[in-house]
């Protein structure tokens, strides 16, 4: 098996706010984050792709075809929104690390055809990302 | 709030990374000056060197639907300062560090010191850890974890 991992940047902006508690805990749990006009990061995407390179080919899958499901699947979606008002996939979450690694997993996954979707990183800084992998028993069946 | 795209079939973890500055002598004492030379070279210096260590963390869990969260990075950030940075930065590890005072602290040593002391945070469950002790050398360590280094 072989991994092919392929970057992208995006820059995008949002806010962690939760309707249900009160400002002062949101203030206390969110900090900095819960400044209501929001705030942006550069966010750098790292996606890996396992496969048997193809006999023909030599390729897991054509670099070209996941840079333009990058393309439409993130770049479109997320470059330059507020990911708490823009992107339809976020609504009702805290739009974390976390939360837009798994959005992004679950765009990804169903649209990478030749290989298999094997781990999604997501830098908001390059001291905070947040990775997704199959779990344990989805991989053991992939 | 809406649990949105969870799905147990991903499973996501939380990474962190942080900096800390140490000094270091590898040195066993039961080789002689010699061969600790020359199994050590530079790093047997006896009056040691340091490195500008950068430290990674990764932890998994469940999406807390309230928080977006795996875990609260001020908890995170608390806890791995308490526990490794304020202990190790600016120490030299030989004398300061008390697990280092009958093992040699390669980069090797110092993974397993480092996930020993941040296995029991509470709030998430520790995979691995990676110590980069230059822009060329790391180091990364899951204790027992049987899928530490698969995620």
């Amino acid at each position: 098996m072989v991994l092919l991992t392929r970057k992208i940047e995006f820059a995008a902006s949002h806010l962690y706010h939760n309707p249900d508690f009160s400002p002062e805990e949101n203030r206390r749990v969110f900090g900095k984050c819960n400044n209501p006009h929001g705030h942006g990061h550069n966010y750098t995407l790292e996606v890996t792709v396992a496969g048997e390179p193809d006999p023909v080919t030599g390729m897991v899958l054509d670099l070209k075809d996941l840079k333009e499901i990058l393309e439409r699947e993130v770049m479109q979606r997320m470059d330059h929104r507020f990911l708490n008002y823009e992107v339809p996939e976020l609504a009702g979450q805290i739009p974390t690390c976390e939360n837009i690694a798994r959005v992004i997993w679950n765009l990804l996954d169903p649209k990478i055809k030749q290989g298999k979707l094997h781990r999604v990183r997501l830098y908001e800084t390059p001291d905070l990302f947040a990775d997704c992998y199959r779990n344990g028993s989805e991989r053991a069946q992939a | 709030m809406n649990p949105g795209s969870h799905n147990s079939a991903v499973k996501t973890e939380l990474g962190r990374r942080y900096r800390f500055s140490a000094s270091h002598r590898l040195h066993n004492p039961d080789l002689s000056e010699g061969e600790n030379t020359r199994l050590y070279g530079k790093c047997n210096n006896p009056y040691g060197h340091g490195h500008n260590y950068i430290l990674e963390v990764l932890v998994s869990g469940k999406i807390d639907p309230a928080t977006g969260m795996i875990a609260n990075l001020a908890d995170l950030d608390g806890f791995v300062e308490r526990e490794v940075l304020e202990p190790f930065d600016h120490k030299s590890l030989n004398e300061d560090v008390d697990a280092f005072r009958g093992t040699v602290p390669t980069t090797e040593n110092l993974c397993i010191e480092i996930f020993r002391r941040l296995k029991p945070f509470p709030k998430a469950k520790l995979e691995r850890i990676r110590v980069q002790e230059t822009s060329n050398n790391s180091f990364e360590y899951a204790g027992d974890n049987p899928d530490g280094f698969e995620g």
